[in-house]
């Protein structure tokens, strides 16, 4: 079964870290359709987290189609992730090389640009309306 | 509710009612004794005429547990202490009560078992203690005729009365004191001023005393008090009475000078008719017969300040003592 | 529907002193609520009054529907645990969990052991000699196998260590898991509540600063900073509830409803702690200047 982890430091909400890790969990292979997801109160019991954070979670997987909730029984995994098209990773992976070499014609270093991808992806994720 | 208020009490329950086993062991044990001294020494003295000395002898035997009964007038004081103040200020101290008054019982049923159980407790272990000295005293207080006066206080129903009071005064001081040394001495100097009032200003007038005039008469254990300026009067004689005052006054109504017995008919016989033939008795007392009555009376004041203070209790705590 | 806990204009006065004044709050069913606030604010004084352990001097407040302490049946909805978590100390966990079945009719006596074993405590042992998580342990195993529908708690972790704060927090979840009780939460620490409620109460000097729904105030909360500005010339529809300003560029705390489109700001979230700071410093500025003007939010 699948073992949450909380990073408060993140900045990302706490039902989206549920979320973003059953994902991972998904793409990495760790969960399979017929996994059963842990009851919101296993979790709350490791992760002292309010128990909506949970079904919260839950509810966004469930639109999302990739769970089903069984009353009485738990949450089960339903369906893989899909796996991003071939080629539009290539595509990325090819738009990313460009602009690395753009950086570091500009003169960036390793830390330059490990700083500038970590403040584009906090950013990205964790912003709200404006 | 009421199991748990035993199970908070039973330690102190136990004390008492421990300390109460071994002393009517102890009781029991001398008891049969005094009651044989009794009819050996002063039942038969008559006879043989020599009562003074009997008394005496029989007067000095076991007074260690004599001054036992002097613990009966401390006990109620003890128990509305102990029990009493703190009943409700020790958990205001320790914030238990913010535990137990949200519990599913509400604060007045609360007050009322707690004042109940221990209420109850408090006079029985008053009325225990009463009873078994009023009976191991008996002979004493016979001989000592002094039971109307000395040790109303220490004997028959009483007690108890002192005893509901006493604790419904501490529990009634802790409650608005809300801590618990303050409250026992609080409940203990409002007792003791209570009592002494009691005493002194309520006892005497619960019947009129009776006025008698009557030809004097000197029996067994009455002494005349002489003194060199004031009238005569007289000392000792009516046995279970309790005797206000008891003067000495002429056929014509006038005091009798206190040199009276060193003069004239008494200087042969001071008993002889002749001598005190023409003198009069002017007593205002209670007569023994009116004993069981002023027990009563004085436990109904008693309980009924009980009542009034465990009433105070109860109102008090419907206005949500945090 | 009526909420949880509803008070109107609610207050409660000492002598002189207001403890609580003018308290409007409606908490909805269902939720876990925080209430927070600095020492002496009032959190103490509005949980007991919900409890019943004390009455109003103005203003009502019923709980579930009914008047607070009002009779067995309403004592028996409502769980308390007091702040440092009294206990009989000289009685065993055992004793207590008997004085539990004795005293409350929906006493769920297996919940109860089960828990004690749980959190491998022997129940001979007497809560005088336990440890300050301990006792909070046992206090809340009181408080819960009541079964009550509502749970209210007074600092319940502000003396613990961290571990024991975190074991009482997780086994508070957990109940809340199980049992879906509505539980409130009065805390001057904030950073344990910003995993735990969904609700929020900020409590100064007597007043409720504000009261909402956790991830409405969250969205409706935002972080502005951009070149040196009045704050007055913001839009009516935004309100300042805090402002820093250097001589070049202001930093501001606004609350809106709406999307802020104005390019010359970068707006960020804020987290719950800023949040709760910058009202409780609001509050703080109001009390020293009462005619600054700016509105207490509801």
């Amino acid at each position: 079964m699948i073992e949450f982890q909380l990073d408060t430091g993140s900045g990302v909400a706490t039902y989206l870290q549920l979320v973003q890790q059953v994902h991972q969990a998904l793409q990495l292979g760790l969960l399979e359709p017929g996994d059963q997801l842990p009851t919101a109160q296993q979790v709350v019991a490791k992760l002292a987290i309010n128990p909506n954070t949970v079904l919260k979670a839950y509810r966004d997987l469930e639109r999302e189609g990739l769970v089903q909730p069984r009353p009485g029984l738990g949450t089960f995994v339903i369906r893989t992730l899909p796996g991003p098209d071939p080629t539009t990773l290539h595509r990325f992976l090819a738009t990313l090389m460009d602009w690395l070499g753009s950086a570091r014609a500009a003169g960036l270093g390793p830390d330059d640009i490990e700083a500038i991808y970590r403040t584009a992806t906090r950013s990205s994720y964790a912003e709200g309306v404006a | 509710m009421i199991r748990f208020a035993s199970l908070q009490f039973r330690t102190q329950a136990a004390v008492a009612f421990g300390a109460l086993a071994v002393i009517a062991v102890v009781l029991g044990l001398t008891g049969p004794h005094l009651v044989h001294l009794y009819n050996t020494t002063v039942a038969t003295c008559g006879a043989h005429g020599d009562c003074a000395s009997a008394t005496a002898t029989f007067l000095s035997a076991d007074r260690l547990l004599q001054d036992l009964g002097n613990v009966v007038i401390a006990l109620p004081a003890i128990v509305g202490i102990f029990w009493g103040a703190p009943l409700v200020a020790r958990e205001l101290e320790t914030g238990t009560h913010r535990l137990v008054w949200t519990q599913s019982v509400t604060r007045t049923r609360w007050i009322a078992v707690k004042l109940g159980l221990v209420g109850l407790a408090s006079i029985a272990v008053a009325g225990l203690f009463s009873l078994m000295m009023t009976w191991w005293s008996s002979p004493l207080d016979l001989v000592n005729g002094n039971r109307f006066t000395s040790v109303f206080d220490q004997r028959g129903i009483v007690p108890m009365g002192y005893a509901a009071f006493a604790f419904a005064l501490g529990v009634l001081a802790g409650v608005l004191i809300r801590r618990t040394l303050p409250a026992m001495a609080t409940a203990l100097g409002g007792f003791v001023f209570v009592r002494v009032a009691v005493t002194f200003w309520v006892r005497p007038h619960l019947e009129t005393a009776v006025h008698a005039t009557s030809v004097l008469r000197m029996t067994s254990g009455m002494g005349f008090n002489q003194t060199n300026n004031g009238p005569l009067s007289v000392t000792g004689g009516h046995a279970g009475a309790w005797v206000f005052s008891d003067r000495i006054v002429d056929s014509a109504g006038h005091a009798v000078g206190g040199n009276f017995l060193s003069q004239g008919a008494c200087l042969q016989s001071r008993s002889s008719v002749a001598c005190i033939g023409k003198l009069r008795e002017v007593l205002v007392y209670q007569p023994a017969s009116r004993y069981w009555a002023f027990q009563s009376f004085e436990m109904a004041i008693f309980l009924a300040l009980a009542v009034v203070c465990g009433a105070v209790c109860f109102w008090w705590m419907r206005r949500r003592v945090s | 529907m009526s909420g949880a806990l509803e008070t109107n204009g609610l207050g409660k006065q000492y002598g002189r002193r207001w403890a609580l004044h003018d308290c409007t709050l409606s908490i909805p069913a269902g939720k876990v609520v925080g209430l927070v606030g600095p020492n002496g604010a009032g959190k103490t004084t509005l949980l007991h009054l919900a409890v019943g352990l004390m009455a109003p001097t103005s203003g009502t407040i019923t709980v579930l529907g009914a008047g607070p302490g009002e009779g067995p049946a309403q004592l028996a909805r409502v769980g308390f645990v007091a702040q440092n978590t009294p206990t009989y100390a000289g009685l065993s966990i055992a004793k207590h969990l008997r004085m539990g079945a004795w005293l409350n009719p929906g006493w769920d006596g297996d919940l109860a052991e089960r828990r004690i074993e749980q959190l491998g405590l022997d129940p001979r042992q007497k809560t005088g000699s336990l440890s300050g998580g301990q006792r909070a342990q046992v206090a809340l195993t009181l408080a819960i196998a009541k079964r009550p529908e509502f749970l209210l708690l007074d600092e319940p972790v502000a003396a613990l260590d961290p571990l024991a704060r975190r074991e009482f927090l997780q086994s508070l979840m957990e109940v809340v898991a199980e049992h879906g009780v509505t539980v409130v939460l009065s805390s001057h620490l904030v950073a344990d509540l910003e995993r735990v409620c969904d609700f929020l109460v900020v409590l100064v000097t007597s007043h409720v600063q504000l009261a909402g729904d956790v991830g409405e105030l969250l969205s409706s909360h935002h972080r502005l900073s951009g070149p040196r500005r009045d704050p007055s010339s913001l839009p009516a529809s935004q309100q300042v509830i805090e402002e820093s300003h250097t001589d070049k560029q202001s930093t501001l705390l606004v609350r809106s409803d709406g999307p802020i489109i104005d390019p010359s700001w970068t707006v960020k979230p804020v987290t719950l702690d800023d949040l709760v700071l910058a009202y409780m410093g609001q509050a703080r500025d109001t009390e020293r200047v009462p005619h600054q003007g700016l509105s207490v939010i509801r």
